[in-house]
C-alpha cells in the first residue's frame, strides 16, 4: 500500500450505485471523480417505471439523488468517459480516462432542445429500448444530468459525412442553438487523475432474448422484454405511460410474463439466477393492472417463485390473492405468432404434471436476466481483476465489496445480479471501505459550498410562487393539475403559479431559481410528493437562490392524494386545491429561521457483537472513529459461532476467530462484552447510553446490529425426537461427526418451517441454499445416502443456483409440496415416517427417515422492541427494524444518527450481512465526519411579555430544554436541547411560547382558510 | 392575529352525496409517514381529510380543534405515534391528556363526541392509516354536516 495516499476516489459507473458511493464519499470529506460511459448519469434506474416492493415511482426517488450528485461541489462528473489505464497501488492510483467528445458544451447548453427539433436524423432510442425514436443530437431522458444534449457521432450527418471531407453538411443544430453550445470540432481527451481508491459499478446489461429463438423475440411483434415493458409503463416512455402494444397501439387485455429468460439455463452457460426478475415481473403485472383503463388479465409463467427479499413475499401474496395475478408453474416450449392475424402470441407450455397446453396472449413479456455488459468486462480486463466464469467480477470471500486488487472495491451488478437495495447497500459499503483506506487524507482535497447572501425579506410584500407537479402520470393522471394551477393563481400572495412534469428534476430546479429572480418571489410552495423525502431538495434550491430555506412549504398531493384517491379524480382535484391552499397560507407566514449548530461527538456505539456488529465496528474504527461495541452475551461472535462453513465454502470458524482478534486488539475499539443496555437518550451527535453496570457511554451515532433468532419449531415432532433437528443443529452434528448423522442413510429436509406461513409471512431467504449445502455435504460424505428435500419454491438465487443444480445431478431428490398440503411426520414404532404429496405423481409418498432437518425460520431479534423504544426507531410487523426507505436508504433509520445492519434488518446470508454492516458503518461515518451537527433551528421561543413563569412548559418538556428563570420570572429555551416538538407551545396557558416553523398563528390561519 | 376571528360559512348541506371534510393533524414521524406508506402501497381511502403536518401530536393545541370546527370542518382527526414510540419521548401523552379534556369540553358544549378522533398510527402502518380514515369518515358522515360549534339547540354552550 502506498504511503502517499490521495484523499480522492474514482467511481466508475454512475448508476444508482455510483451515485450513492459518490454522495457518501463527497459528504464525508473526499473528492470524488465520477466516470460515466454514457452522456448522462443515472444508469438503469431512470428507465424503470415503478420499483418493488413499495411501488415507488423510480424517477421520483432517484431524481433528488441525481440533482444532489449533479450539484455537489466535491463530485466531478466525467460523462462519455472510460478508464483506459491504471498505475500505482492502493492509496495512490494514477488513472487515465478517455473522454469521447460530446460536441456540446455542457456549460453553455441550456437543455432547451431546439437542436433536436431541427435535427433531421432519427435513430432508435436506446433509452426507450428501441421503442420510439430519438434524434442524432439527444438527451437520454428529460431529467438527465448533465442537463445537456450530446451528438451521436455515428449518426450525425456532419460527423459521418461532412467532417472528413471538409464539407458543411447539415449543421442545422449549430444554427438552431441560441446558446452557441454546439462545437463539432471537439476532440477525444485523455485525462489523468490521481486517486487513493476506486469503486467500480459499471452495472449490467440485460440478456439478449433474440438468441433463444423459441421465445420468438425479434420475430413476433407482441413479444417484448421486461425492460421494454418498463418503458411502455413509464410516463416518460414512448407512449407517455399509456399501456399499448408498440406495433398497433392496441391496449392489451391479456399479458403473460415468461420467467428465467437467460437465467437458470446451463445450456447457454447462464446457470445462475438473476434474482430480480420474479419481483419485477410481479410488479409489472400489478402496475399493468393499475395503469390500464380496461381490465387486464395477467399471467406469470415460472419455475420457482423467488421472492426472498424484505417484504417481497407479502408483495407476491398480495399479487396472487388480492390483485388477481395468475401464476402458472410451468416449462415453456415455445412462443409462436397467433394464426388469426391479430399479432398475438401463443405460448405452448407444460404444466407441473406434464400436461401440455397452449394459450394466446395480446402481449408476452420476457423476464430477461442480468449479465455483465461489454464495458464491465473491459473494465475488469483493464484493471486486471479476477472474474468468475459468467464474467462477473469475483469478490474476495466475506468482504462484501473487495475485488481481487487492494484498494479497488465493487458495488452493484458488477459482481453479480442484485436488486436496488442490495446495490445501494453495497455502494455505501464500498464508500465506507474506501473511506477506511484513506481516513488520514479525509478533508484534504474538498472545498466547501458557498451560498449567495441571504436576501432580507422582513417587511417585504409577500410574493409566493407555486409549483404544481405532474410527477409523470403519478399525480397528473388523477388530479387535474392545470386546474389546480389556475386555482392557486387566485389565492392571496400568489404572484405566479406553474406546472412541472417532474418538479424535482434538474431543469425544474434551474427554472425555479430563474422564476424566483424574475418574479422576485420570497415564498415558495411546491405541491408534489412527500416533504419527508423531497423537502431538503427544494430547500437547497431556495438557498442557492438566496432565500432562507424555511420560506417554503409543500403540499403532498401524490402520496396522500392522487395515489390514495385513484378512482375519484374530481375529489382528488378538490383535495389537491385545498392542500395547496393550506400550504400557501402556511408559507406566507413563514419567517426566516437560522440553523443551530451543536457539538458533534465523534464516537460511535455499535450494539451487537456478532459478525454484523464486529464488521461495522471495525470499519468505523478503521475510518478513524472511536467505537464502543456492546454485546450482551459473555463473548463475541453471535450466531455465527455455530456455523462451520459459509455459502462459498469459507471456513467460518477461522474467519470469526480472526475477526474477533482484530476487533479485540483494535486501539480504537472499546469492548463492553457481557453488558446490557439499560437506557438510551439523546440524538445525532449527542447520545448517552447507560449500561447495566452503570457505565455511561457518550456517542454521536449508533449502529444496531443485534441479529435475530432461530425459530424453535413446534411442528414435525421437533423437540420430541432427537432425530428431528434444525439446520444449525444438523450443521453442528455434521461437524462433530455425531453418530446420529454419520450412521444415517435416509435424510429428509423440510423447507419453510415457520416461514411463508401465517405466523411469519416472510421468506427467511437463506434456508433453501443452506439445505442444499447441507444435503450436498451429506451426499459427499455418504454417496449412497438417500436425500430428499421437501420444498415449496427453491430459492437458490444468484450463484447458489449452481449448487441446486449440482444437488440435483448428485441424485438428491427434490419434492415440492404446497402450502395447504404440508408434509406430515409421524412415528411408526421407532421409525420416523414423512408423508408428502408429490405433485408430479399426484399422490402421497412415504419416506422412512433417519434424520429430518428442518429449515427453521429466522426470526426477529428479541431485544428489538427495547431498542426501538430507546432509539425511537420503528419496527415492521414482523419485528425487524424498518429502514428509512426500502429502496434507497436500506441501512438508515428515519431518525438521524441511527443505522442498522445484519439480520436485525431482515434475514440474509453472511456475505450480505457483511456488506450491510460495512454499509451501516459507511453511512455512520458520513454522519460522524461532520464537524458539527446542524439542526434546522425549528425551536421554541418565548414572548417574555406574555410569560407568567408558571412552569407548565418546563413540566411538559421531555428534552429538558425549557426552564424557568426564577430571577427574571420568565421561561427560557435552550436552543441546543430543544427538539422542536411543540408540546410547550400547545400547553402554554398564556400563549407566550411558540414554535418556529409551526407557529400558533400559522396553524390558526390555515384553519381560518380551511 | 392569534385570536383574530373571521366570518365563516357553515358547510352547505344541500350536497346530495354528502362527504365530510375532516381536518387531520398528523405527526411528522409516525402518522404522516404512515399516510405516505398508505400512498406508496396504494391503499385507497375516502378523499375527506385535509392534512396539517405537525412535528408531534403534542404540538396540537385544543384550540385548533375548535378552530377547525368553527371554520367548517365536519370533524377532526389527531394522529400520533403509538404510546412509548413518540419521537420526542412523551409528546403523544401530552396530546392524549389534552384530547381527553377536549372530548369532555365538546360534550359540555353539546357537540357530538364522534366528530373528533384520536388514533395511533406508526410509520409502518399504511393499512391502518387508510382504515383509520375510513372509520373517521364513516363516523363523521353518520353525524351529518357540522352546523357550527356554538349553535347547539339545547343550550349548555357559550356564545362566542
Amino acid at each position: 500500500m502506498s504511503q502517499n495516499k490521495v484523499g480522492a476516489v474514482m467511481i466508475v459507473g454512475a448508476g444508482i450505485a455510483g451515485i450513492q458511493s459518490a454522495l457518501d464519499l463527497a459528504e464525508s470529506g473526499y473528492l470524488v471523480h465520477l466516470v460515466e460511459e454514457s452522456s448522462a448519469i443515472g444508469g438503469t434506474m431512470p428507465m424503470l417505471d415503478k420499483t418493488f416492493p413499495t411501488n415507488d415511482c423510480s424517477m421520483c426517488i432517484l431524481s433528488p439523488k441525481l440533482v444532489e450528485c449533479g450539484r455537489h461541489l466535491n463530485i466531478r462528473i466525467y460523462t462519455n468517459s472510460q478508464v483506459i489505464k491504471t498505475e500505482g497501488e492502493a492509496g495512490n492510483f494514477k488513472v487515465t480516462i478517455k473522454q469521447q467528445p460530446r460536441f456540446v458544451d455542457i456549460d453553455k447548453c441550456t437543455g432547451c432542445g431546439s437542436c433536436a427539433e431541427v435535427c433531421p436524423v432519427k435513430v432508435d432510442d436506446e433509452f426507450n429500448q428501441g421503442i420510439g425514436k430519438r434524434k442524432a443530437i439527444y438527451k437520454q431522458y428529460s431529467q438527465a444530468f448533465p442537463n445537456a444534449y450530446a451528438i451521436d457521432p455515428q449518426k450525425c450527418l456532419y460527423q459521418t459525412m461532412g467532417k472528413a471531407k471538409g464539407k458543411d453538411i447539415c449543421k442545422k443544430c449549430l444554427k438552431a442553438c441560441q446558446a452557441g453550445a454546439i462545437n463539432h470540432d471537439m476532440e477525444v481527451k485523455e485525462i489523468e487523475i490521481e486517486v487513493g481508491s476506486m469503486i467500480l459499478n459499471p452495472g449490467f446489461k440485460v440478456f439478449d432474448a433474440a438468441s433463444l429463438e423459441y421465445y420468438g423475440y425479434g420475430k413476433i411483434k407482441s413479444v417484448l422484454t421486461s425492460l421494454e415493458f418498463e418503458r411502455l409503463l413509464s410516463a416518460s416512455g414512448p407512449f407517455d405511460g399509456h399501456l399499448v402494444r408498440p406495433f398497433d397501439q392496441k391496449e392489451p387485455q391479456k399479458i403473460a410474463w415468461i420467467q428465467c429468460v437467460g437465467s437458470r439455463n446451463a445450456k447457454i452457460n447462464k446457470n445462475y439466477c438473476s434474482g430480480v426478475c420474479c419481483m419485477y415481473a410481479i410488479k409489472e403485472a400489478v402496475i399493468a393492472k393499475e395503469h390500464s383503463h380496461i381490465p387486464v388479465d395477467t399471467t406469470i409463467f415460472f419455475m420457482d417463485m423467488r421472492t426472498p427479499g424484505k417484504d417481497f413475499e407479502k408483495y407476491y401474496n398480495n399479487a396472487k390473492n388480492n390483485q388477481g395475478v395468475r401464476f402458472i408453474r410451468s416449462r415453456i416450449y415455445e412462443v409462436t405468432e397467433a394464426e388469426d392475424g391479430s399479432g398475438d402470441s401463443v405460448i405452448r407450455y407444460s404444466n407441473e404434471d406434464g400436461q401440455i397446453s397452449t394459450e394466446q396472449f395480446d402481449l408476452v413479456v420476457l423476464s430477461v436476466g442480468l449479465e455483465p455488459g461489454e464495458s464491465s468486462k473491459a473494465l475488469a480486463e483493464t484493471l486486471d481483476l479476477k472474474v468468475n466464469k459468467f464474467g462477473f467480477a469475483e469478490l474476495e470471500p466475506l468482504t462484501g465489496v473487495n475485488t481481487s486488487r487492494e484498494g479497488i472495491f465493487a458495488a452493484g451488478a458488477f459482481s453479480g445480479p442484485r436488486d436496488i437495495p442490495e446495490t445501494v447497500m453495497q455502494a455505501s459499503a464500498a464508500a465506507g471501505a474506501a473511506s477506511a483506506l484513506l481516513s488520514q487524507e479525509r478533508g484534504t482535497l474538498v472545498s466547501e459550498k458557498e451560498y449567495p447572501a441571504e436576501k432580507e425579506v422582513a417587511g417585504d410584500v409577500i410574493r409566493t410562487g407555486v409549483f404544481i407537479c405532474h410527477c409523470g402520470v403519478n399525480i397528473g393522471s388523477v388530479v387535474n393539475v392545470p386546474e389546480v394551477v389556475e386555482y392557486a393563481k387566485t389565492l392571496p400572495t400568489v404572484v405566479m403559479a406553474t406546472e412541472k412534469i417532474y418538479a424535482c428534476s434538474q431543469d425544474a430546479q434551474a427554472s425555479m431559481k430563474e422564476l424566483i429572480e424574475e418574479y422576485k418571489l420570497n415564498r415558495i410552495v411546491v405541491s408534489s410528493c412527500s416533504p419527508r423525502t423531497h423537502e431538503p431538495l427544494f430547500q437547497e434550491t431556495l438557498k442557492e437562490a438566496g432565500l432562507n430555506a424555511h420560506l417554503f412549504d409543500m403540499a403532498n398531493i401524490r402520496d396522500q392524494c392522487s395515489w390514495v384517491h385513484m378512482n375519484e379524480p374530481e375529489k382528488a382535484t378538490e383535495k389537491a386545491k385545498d392542500l395547496t391552499r393550506l400550504a400557501i397560507v402556511r408559507a406566507s407566514m413563514q419567517q426566516p429561521v437560522q440553523p443551530v449548530f451543536m457539538e458533534m461527538n465523534h464516537d460511535a456505539l455499535v450494539v451487537g457483537g456478532g459478525v454484523a456488529g464486529m464488521t461495522s465496528a471495525l470499519s468505523l474504527a478503521d475510518q478513524g472513529f472511536v467505537v464502543h461495541l456492546v454485546e450482551k452475551a459473555p463473548e463475541l461472535g453471535g450466531i455465527a459461532k455455530r456455523f462451520s462453513t459459509g455459502f462459498r465454502g469459507e471456513d467460518i470458524k477461522a474467519f470469526l476467530a480472526e475477526l474477533v482478534g482484530r476487533v479485540s486488539s483494535h486501539p480504537k475499539i472499546t469492548l463492553h462484552v457481557g453488558k446490557e443496555i439499560k437506557d438510551v437518550g439523546g440524538f445525532l451527535g449527542n447520545f448517552t447510553t447507560t449500561l447495566n453496570d452503570g457505565e455511561q457511554l457518550r456517542h454521536g451515532v449508533a449502529v444496531i446490529a443485534i441479529g435475530g433468532q432461530e425459530y424453535q419449531p413446534k411442528e414435525y415432532l421437533y423437540g420430541q425426537d432427537s432425530r428431528v433437528m434444525t439446520q444449525i443443529q444438523m450443521d453442528e452434528a455434521l461437524v462433530r461427526h455425531d453418530d446420529l448423522v454419520a450412521k444415517a442413510q435416509n435424510f429428509v429436509f423440510i423447507q419453510c418451517v415457520g416461514s411463508r406461513c401465517e405466523e411469519n409471512p416472510y421468506c427467511s431467504r437463506t434456508c433453501c441454499t443452506k439445505s442444499v449445502k447441507l444435503a450436498l455435504k451429506v451426499k459427499a460424505k455418504n454417496p449412497s445416502a438417500n436425500v430428499f428435500v421437501l420444498y415449496r419454491d427453491m430459492r437458490t438465487y444468484s450463484y447458489f443456483e449452481e449448487d441446486y443444480e449440482l444437488a440435483r445431478r448428485s441424485g438428491i431428490l427434490f419434492v415440492r409440496y404446497s402450502e395447504n398440503d404440508k408434509p406430515v411426520v409421524s412415528k411408526e414404532g421407532e421409525t420416523l415416517v414423512v408423508t408428502v404429496k408429490d405433485h408430479v405423481l399426484d399422490r402421497p409418498i412415504e419416506i422412512e427417515a433417519d434424520v429430518i432437518c428442518l429449515a427453521a425460520a429466522i426470526k426477529a431479534p428479541e431485544d428489538g422492541k427495547k431498542l426501538s423504544k430507546w432509539f425511537k426507531v420503528p419496527l415492521n410487523n414482523e419485528g425487524f427494524f424498518l429502514e428509512a426507505h426500502m429502496k434507497l436508504r436500506p441501512v438508515d433509520f428515519s431518525t438521524d444518527g441511527v443505522f442498522m445492519a445484519g439480520i436485525a434488518h431482515s434475514p440474509k446470508n453472511m456475505e450480505e450481512v457483511i456488506s450491510q454492516a460495512k454499509a451501516a458503518a459507511g453511512r455512520a461515518g458520513v454522519a460522524l465526519s461532520k464537524e458539527q451537527v446542524e439542526s434546522a433551528g425549528l425551536t421554541a421561543y418565548v414572548n417574555k411579555r406574555k410569560c407568567t413563569a408558571c412552569g407548565t412548559c418546563e413540566a411538559v418538556c421531555s428534552a429538558k430544554a425549557v426552564s424557568v428563570d426564577l430571577e427574571n420570572r420568565v421561561a427560557v429555551v435552550n436552543d441546543a436541547l430543544c427538539k422542536g416538538c411543540g408540546a410547550c407551545a400547545s400547553s402554554c396557558r398564556c400563549g407566550a411560547i411558540n414554535l418556529r416553523g409551526c407557529t400558533n398563528e400559522q396553524i390558526v390561519e390555515m384553519l381560518n382558510f380551511f | 392575529m392569534f385570536m383574530e376571528e373571521r366570518q365563516v360559512n357553515v358547510s352547505d348541506t344541500d350536497n346530495k352525496t354528502y362527504q365530510p371534510k375532516i381536518a387531520a393533524f398528523l405527526c411528522n414521524w409516525c402518522s404522516y409517514a404512515g399516510a405516505d406508506l398508505a400512498g406508496v402501497s396504494r391503499f385507497q381511502y375516502p378523499a375527506t381529510i385535509r392534512t396539517i403536518r405537525v412535528p408531534c401530536s403534542g404540538r396540537i393545541n385544543p384550540l385548533y380543534l375548535l378552530k377547525a370546527m368553527a371554520n367548517g370542518a365536519d370533524g377532526v382527526l389527531v394522529s400520533g405515534c403509538h404510546p412509548g414510540d413518540c419521537h420526542y419521548i412523551s409528546g403523544n401523552y401530552v396530546a392524549r391528556r389534552k384530547f381527553a379534556l377536549i372530548k369532555s369540553l365538546l360534550k359540555h358544549v353539546g357537540l357530538e363526541e364522534d366528530r373528533v378522533s384520536f388514533s395511533w398510527v406508526s410509520a409502518a402502518e399504511g393499512v391502518r392509516f387508510s382504515e383509520v380514515v375510513k372509520g373517521v369518515t364513516e363516523r363523521v358522515a353518520a353525524l351529518g354536516p357540522n352546523n357550527g360549534v356554538f349553535k347547539v339547540k339545547d343550550g349548555g354552550g357559550t356564545d362566542e
